[in-house]
């Protein structure tokens, strides 16, 4: 399903590298997870899968589903079943929460040659999927993340995700900031949309999440690059240990 | 004071060309107005307010020629609003095309046909809000509207109508030049919504006075025609009493060079004045807003919020004061002007001024000029929004401060619906 090969990512506005080569293979109905210490490139990674700008691509590939991701719009992306949530939702005053998530299911239906969705269906839709995240209805009505908790925004995150039905999610670090309900919630949320068609990246730092999500896959990301990857096994020695042993090895 | 040669020419030369009006209850105040213009001098770019948009346009005694807009794309604006249509064509009123000058609680009567009634309302407030408009900053346009003034509406509110009334303004002349002042009386606990459409003429002069008594209410919404050639200079002087609201709106879209000014006084205890516009541009586009709201009385409320979203050189301004008196304790005054550039080839000019004499007061202004978030973009096309409709959407939310000054949703509704056909026609290909 998505296949990053040789992955080398700059800064564009600073002479720096970030990504130094990432080779990483995910196939539909997986669970992969990314751990690593703060400032590895974890969420670089996440940001370059979804075509933000200000990065550039020195080296490598990745394709998604036979597609080449790179050469497509952050949008197209989006329409091709990549989905991100991210680390730090974006808040957007005087755009409705419940418009935002309208025009996105349009938006990608009408990319994929499918008809509007009525607004009653999809009223009802976001309503029933809001419930089982325990969003309210005012929730809803405000506007795009605006003086919402962390941790609603996070839900809110993973209500965007199930209304998509994305192919890959990439999850950057939605468990922090969660409260143990919460979490157990976004958990639910994920491993509901788990099928035989659809691949997941959960970037963490804890274990906790993946008690919940249980990983097919563990990578530990070190200075740009998947510096070890391991079972479920792994994400455990790292809570244990931290990640001291594997920079020990890396470095050798 | 006396006029520079330069002035003096410009005045007498597009004086020269206007008959002023006689006889009737208005002559006196016409005659008045006529010696300000001359003495003031009409507006020249070394005035002090004039420094951002070049008035030689609206001053010459030839009317630059504006060509006719016909917008099939788009129903009229406010038509499917359950209201009382009074038509003006080329500054004209247009009796067929009209509605009967007929509404419960309120008189309507046309300015030329009242004029020989000597003891008429309007005395009290023709000419008398504008005059003491002229300080401390001259308006000399609008003291030239009251003079030669060839038409307009005087309406009587008594009680509260059910309906709003339009006022359409239809261009159908190149070379239009009209002159049309209106006066609205609101008495004490009436309330009433004036609406105005289109583009009026190739140049157009409007005054509107309006004069609100305790407890009276006026709202006001306006959107100004699509024509990309026309030429506007209005003014909107509002005198407001204890309890009572002035609340006013203007969209507008297109036109070569519009000056809007707005003038208000809070007379008396507890009153609130809200002004807010909207407005989009796209290359030869001059938007100006000038607004003087004085807080004479205790307790009272002013907001101003304006936005502006300009491209392809476009070019907004904004000059905007809150007045203080000294009296005026427990003053509530805000004041918002914001431009979204939507390329680096439009400007934003903005002299927002707070002039204080009164220790307790709550005033505070800002002013931003700032790009599409590349943030709030990025996270909208990551969710599969394409470029175009994101910029809409992140477009449409940054004006929406200002159309939420709207009280009625319906008319909200009418004015953002406007405004997002416009951006989806003005899309860069
Ligand atoms: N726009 C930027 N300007 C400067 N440095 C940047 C920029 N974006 C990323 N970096 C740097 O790149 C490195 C990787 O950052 P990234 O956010 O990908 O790390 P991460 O693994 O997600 O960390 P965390 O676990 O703290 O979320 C960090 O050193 C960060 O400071
Ligand atoms: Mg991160």
């Amino acid at each position: 399903m998505l296949d990053i090969k040789n992955l080398h990512v700059d800064l564009e506005e600073e002479d720096k590298s970030i990504l130094k080569g990432v080779d990483l293979h995910v196939d539909a109905g997986r669970v992969h997870a990314i751990m690593g210490p703060n400032g590895s490139g974890k969420s670089t990674l996440s940001y370059v899968l979804a075509g933000r700008d200000g990065y550039t691509v020195t080296q490598g590939s990745v394709s998604l589903r036979g597609d080449d991701l790179l050469s497509l719009e952050p949008e197209e992306r989006a329409a091709k079943g990549l989905f991100l949530a991210f680390q730090y939702p974006v808040e957007i005053p005087g755009v409705g929460n419940m418009t935002f998530l309208r025009t996105a299911v349009n938006a990608q239906r009408k990319a994929r040659g499918d008809s509007e969705m009525s607004a009653t269906d999809f009223l009802r839709m976001t309503r029933e999927k809001a419930k089982q995240l325990q969003i309210d209805a005012d929730m809803l009505k405000r506007p795009l993340n605006v003086g919402f908790s962390g941790g609603e925004k996070k839900r809110n995150e993973i209500l965007q995700m199930v209304i998509l039905e994305p192919r890959l999610c990439i999850l950057d670090e939605t468990d922090s900031g969660l409260d143990v309900d919460a979490m157990k919630l976004v958990a639910e949320g994920v491993n509901a949309l788990r099928d035989d068609g659809r691949g997941f990246l959960v970037i963490t730092h804890y274990q906790r999440l993946l008690d919940h999500i249980k990983p097919d896959v563990v990578h530990i990301m070190v200075d740009g690059r998947i510096a070890k990857s391991g079972t479920s096994e792994l994400a455990l020695e790292v809570e244990r240990n931290g990640y001291a042993d594997i920079l020990a090895e890396t470095a050798l | 004071m006396t006029l520079s040669p330069r002035i003096q020419e410009i005045t007498s030369r597009r004086l020269n060309d206007l008959v002023l009006p006689t006889g009737g209850w208005s002559s006196e105040a016409r005659s008045a107005a006529l010696n300000r213009v001359q003495s003031l001098g009409l507006p020249s770019n070394r005035d002090e307010y004039w420094k951002f948009t070049p008035p030689e346009t609206l001053t010459t005694a030839q009317v630059p020629p504006a060509s006719l807009f016909v917008d099939v794309d788009e129903s009229p604006v406010f038509g499917n609003i359950d209201r009382l249509k009074l038509v003006f064509v080329d500054g004209v009123f247009d009796a067929a095309a009209s509605d009967q000058l007929a509404l419960e609680n309120v008189t309507i009567e046309r300015l030329g046909e009242s004029k020989d009634r000597d003891d008429h309302w309007g005395r009290e407030v023709y000419g008398v809000l504008e005059q003491s408009g002229q300080v401390p900053v001259a308006r000399p346009l609008a003291a030239l509207n009251t003079a030669f003034a060839t038409d307009g509406i005087l309406i009587h509110v008594r009680g509260t109508p059910s309906k709003p009334i339009n006022l359409v303004y239809v261009h159908s002349n190149e070379t239009s030049d009209a002159i049309l002042h209106h006066v609205i009386k609101v008495n004490p606990g009436a309330e009433c919504t004036i609406l105005e459409s289109g583009p009026a003429a190739a140049r157009f002069n409007k005054c509107m006075e309006i004069d609100i008594a305790d407890g009276g209410a006026l709202h006001h919404v306006r959107a100004q025609g699509r024509d990309h050639e026309r030429r506007a200079a209005t003014h909107m002087f509002a005198r407001v009493a204890a309890n009572a609201l002035f609340k006013s709106f203007t969209l507008t879209v297109n036109g070569r060079l519009t000056r809007n000014e707005i003038f208000v006084e809070l007379l008396g205890r507890n009153s609130m004045a809200h002004v807010a516009g909207a407005c989009v541009g796209d290359g030869d586009f001059h938007h100006d807003d000038t607004v003087f709201v004085t807080h004479a009385a205790e307790d009272c409320k002013s907001r101003q919020v304006f936005k502006k979203v300009l491209r392809n050189g476009a070019t907004g301004v904004f000059q905007g004061k809150i007045l203080v008196k000294p009296d005026a304790q427990k003053t509530d005054g805000y004041q918002i002007s914001q431009s979204l550039l939507l390329d680096g080839d439009s400007q934003f000019l903005a002299k927002p001024e707070l002039e204080i004499y009164a220790d307790d007061v709550a005033c505070s202004h800002g002013s931003t000029s700032g790009a599409i978030d590349e943030g709030e973009l990025f996270y909208l096309r990551a969710r599969g929004i394409e470029q175009a409709e994101a910029t809409d959407l992140l477009t449409l939310a940054f004006l929406n401060e200002a159309v939420s000054e709207i009280d009625n949703e319906e008319l909200a509704d009418e004015i953002q619906s406007r405004l997002a056909a416009w951006l989806m026609r003005h899309r860069p290909s």
